[in-house]
């Protein structure tokens, strides 16, 4: 092991309108050695990532690489220079062969044809370095999702990479193969590669970086050895307070009457619901008026509870039921008809129908639960528009603009609307208040309290535990895809659920 | 100023300016154009036939638009227009009484009918099975065809039926039946999808599977209806073009009427990506287009060129309508800088 750095990122400043991605971040990757990058949604790792392998172009700071000035231009110049990327969805063609995956677009060529043989052989020594046993010839799709990945793998180490990015290369595989990566991770770490590892998981991170830098907001928090720095004080770095200052923010609510008295059927229930590959088995309970927070980190879990409560996911296993009648919730359509209704924390994708109107987009779910034929009058859906805009105080205050021009905030209010439109007695809200700016956001979150005030129940999701813990009258922690406790809200701070948070007891390690 | 420029910005501007562009040419090649007269109480003349020609395509076209607006596509209207047609000619035949209009309504409820199932097929496939919309309607473009062939047993059925003739042929109100049927059925349309939460939800799930999902749209069966919708308005188009002469043809009733048809969507401003859809562009894109098949035989452009002048026209229209040029053209209005919105942020 050296002791001078393949590659020195330093005060890598990159800003797209109105937004300060990354500001003067430095990092720093030594060969032989697992550099992992950490940091909450919108922490600025993805910009990191994209900065070194040449999809962004850095506005300021300079990039030092195998000793010398570089600059990346484009993700070609990048791969030449030796910085690899193995991207999160596996970008390999299934329909071809091993060998032709492995070398695509620098096939070996015999008098402008390409030679077979040599490709064969190249690829089989390319495998035989990660201890994979399969057939070159065999076509891709034949494997499994993690010998997919460790081809990728054998791609990026083709072009012999000093520096190879791995974003999220578990996210989709089970414990097993889990070992089998980390098995070739270490054999190229002895070949003296320097390897950039992201991942959710904070057990994979302890299990295989030597070192971690930690991001928050588009700044660096730090550069620790994995070994110096306690998983407690890691998400305390992440998640951005110093434990002193946690213990001091006690929760503003009390646990109510709403936390489950014996004998009250709680508005909705779950015992052992669960979806392979997405969450472990749970129970849940939420009570009528009762704000449920989910805290977790990102990939914890606590989004695909939401969904398979919400119908949006297939539950595989456990049951459901609607203050004690067992309810079947397979689709968002049949939850919305039990009054439980679902706001995704994919804005974008998953909430705004970008194209139609403010007022379209308010009265969307109402009207497909009265169904096509019964249209909801046009003077009614006109009222319903212009009571919510009021009453959430949406701008532009217009219900014909398009829901598409307007802000991240007012569109997270659309949303809001929508579904209150349909006097949901269930609310799930994940991430309702992430990218919007502190006044809409605080809006948002009175708006939250006063509903369950009159009788709604809520799920609230933020990556915030503060606003979880100012919010929520009981909290439910997920870790690794497991819930992990459920607790009501009496003085607990955000130091004890970020202590469950990392390890998953209240005593820490 | 601020008309002009509402009135280029619409959608609709640049399929009505080929219209109308179209329209004078045929002015001053033919200067009887626009002569419309009244013989026996029917109305006669250029117009009156484009209107009467394009009444198949307007059709096809309309269901199209649904069908393109749910993000799909019906490559097999033309078959389907196939079928119908021959089904009703043959049933026709076979009762050996072309003339009782019992006779005839039958075979006209019959086609509809089946057009209704062919639609059904086509909707099960892509909304149920999830098919690729071109896939799945490729296979009754093709299969479709052979169906037809097998209802007339491979010849051309030539019928004699006064009352089937009527509805290619006849007149209703003055107008051309088939002029009177294609406004009924886009008068239907408008009501049906405007009056209705129907227009509403079609777009939602056009723009927006996922978020039409979790909103509790029952996106299954409004894509099911479209398809089905699509096969009802081939079907009737297939029956006004078999009566129109008075016979089936398997193999060339409403061939590439498909094409056409998405044609007409395209020029009236429908993005072939689904969502928002315009009945009155669809409507503007048909007349376009069967103006421009009609320029081609009265300014007697020598028939080798006639595709070729076809496809220039469309040519220009679309790339009119390209965001490149719009992006253009606004520019060169108004030289304002344009923000642009910010790239995705980590």
């Amino acid at each position: 092991m050296t002791s001078t750095p393949v590659l020195e990122m330093r005060d890598i400043s990159i800003t797209f309108p109105g937004v300060k991605a990354l500001d003067g971040v430095s990092f720093r990757m030594f060969p032989g050695e697992v550099h992992s990058l950490m940091g909450e949604n919108g922490a600025g790792k993805s910009t990191l990532i994209k900065a070194l392998t040449g999809v962004y172009q850095i506005d300021s700071g300079e990039v030092v690489f195998a000793g010398a000035p570089l600059v990346i231009g484009s993700p070609a110049q990048a791969q030449a220079a030796g910085i690899s990327t193995v991207y999160q969805e596996v970008n390999l063609l299934t329909n071809l062969s091993v060998a032709e995956n492995i070398l695509l677009g620098r096939e070996p060529r015999k008098g402008g044809r390409i030679d077979w043989k040599a490709m064969r052989a190249r690829s089989a020594e390319l495998l035989a370095r990660l201890n994979l046993d399969i057939d070159p010839r065999s076509e891709l799709g034949s494997h499994s999702l993690a010998v997919q990945q460790l081809v990728a793998i054998a791609r990026a180490t083709d072009i012999d990479a000093k520096v190879l990015v791995l974003d999220e290369p578990t996210s989709s595989l089970d414990a097993d193969e889990v070992a089998e990566l980390f098995r070739v991770i270490g054999r190229l770490k002895d070949d003296g590669v320097a390897i950039l590892f992201v991942s959710h998981f904070l057990d994979q991170v302890y299990e295989i970086s030597d070192r971690l830098t930690v991001l928050r907001n588009g700044g660096l928090v730090g550069e620790y050895l994995t070994t110096d720095i306690l998983r407690i004080e890691l998400v305390h770095k992440m998640i951005g307070k110093e434990i002193a200052d946690l213990e001091n923010i006690s929760s503003r609510t009390h646990a109510q009457s709403a936390d489950g008295e014996d004998g009250e059927v709680p508005f909705f229930s779950a015992t052992g619901l669960g979806r392979t590959g997405s969450v472990e088995p749970f129970d849940l309970e939420v009570h009528e008026g009762e704000i449920l927070g989910l805290a977790g980190l990102l990939g914890s879990g606590r989004t695909e509870v939401a969904r398979l409560v919400a119908g949006a996911d297939h539950a595989d296993s456990g049951e459901t039921k609607v203050l004690g009648v067992r309810k079947r919730l397979r689709t968002p359509r049949a939850a919305l008809r039990e009054r439980i209704a679902f706001s995704s924390e994919n804005r974008k994708t998953e909430g705004i129908v970008d194209e139609l109107t403010v007022r379209d987009n308010i009265v969307l779910a109402l009207q497909s639960d009265r169904g096509w034929l019964r249209r909801i009058p046009r003077r009614r859906q006109d009222e319903l528009a212009q009571s919510y805009i009021q009453a959430l105080n949406i701008r532009p205050a217009n219900p014909e603009a398009l829901a598409g021009n307007l802000s991240g905030g007012n569109q997270q209010k659309v949303l809001l609307a929508r579904w209150l439109a349909v006097a949901p007695h269930l609310l799930i809200l994940d991430e309702p208040t992430r990218g919007i700016d502190v006044g809409a956001k605080a809006e948002i979150q009175k708006l939250v309290a006063s509903l369950a005030d009159e009788g709604m129940s809520v799920i609230f999701i933020s990556a915030e535990l503060e606003e979880v813990l100012r919010l929520s009258h009981r909290i439910a922690v997920m870790r690794d895809r497991r819930k992990v406790a459920d607790l009501p809200n009496e003085d607990i701070t955000v130091g004890q659920i970020m202590t469950l948070i990392a390890s998953g007891t209240e005593d820490g390690e | 100023m601020n008309l002009v420029r509402t009135v280029t910005r619409s959608r609709l501007f640049w399929p009505v300016a080929a219209l109308v562009a179209l329209l004078i040419f045929n002015v001053l090649v033919t200067p009887s154009f626009f002569t419309v007269t009244v013989k026996n109480g029917y109305l006669f003349g250029s117009l009156i036939d484009i209107m009467r020609n394009g009444a198949p395509t307007l059709l096809v076209a309309l269901g199209m638009t649904l069908v393109i607006a749910t993000r799909g596509i019906d490559l097999s209207v033309g078959a389907i227009a196939a079928i119908s047609g021959a089904l009703a000619c043959t049933i026709i035949r076979d009762s050996g009484n072309g003339d009782d209009v019992g006779v005839v309504l039958t075979a006209i409820g019959i086609s509809i009918g089946f057009s209704l199932v062919l639609g059904a097929w086509n909707g099960l496939l892509v909304a149920l099975f999830g098919i690729q919309p071109i896939v799945a309607t490729l296979i009754l473009m093709t299969a479709g065809r052979g169906i037809a062939m097998l209802i007339t047993e491979g010849n051309i059925l030539t019928i004699a039926s006064a009352p089937f003739k009527q509805i290619g042929s006849g007149h209703w109100f003055g107008l051309p039946a088939a002029v009177v049927i294609a406004i009924a059925m886009i008068a239907a349309v408008a009501l049906v999808t405007r009056r209705t939460a129907l227009g509403l939800l079609i777009e939602s799930v056009g723009i927006n599977p996922a978020a039409s999902r979790i909103a509790g749209v029952r996106s299954r069966g409004i894509v099911w209806s479209a398809y089905i919708f699509s096969g009802l308005c081939a079907g009737i188009a297939g029956l006004i073009i078999s009566s129109n002469v008075t016979a089936a043809d398997a193999n060339s009733a409403g061939l590439w009427i498909e094409l056409d048809a998405i044609l007409a969507v395209v020029i009236g401003g429908t993005s072939l990506m689904g969502g928002r859809y315009s009945i009155t562009g669809t409507i503007v894109g048909a007349l376009v287009i069967q103006t421009l098949t009609t320029t081609v035989y009265t300014a007697g452009i020598p028939k080798e060129v006639s595709l070729v002048f076809k496809a220039i026209v469309v040519i220009a229209v679309c790339l009119l309508q390209s965001p490149v040029a719009q992006e253009w053209m606004q520019r060169r209005r108004r030289p304002l800088p344009v923000v642009k919105s910010g790239a995705p942020v980590a």
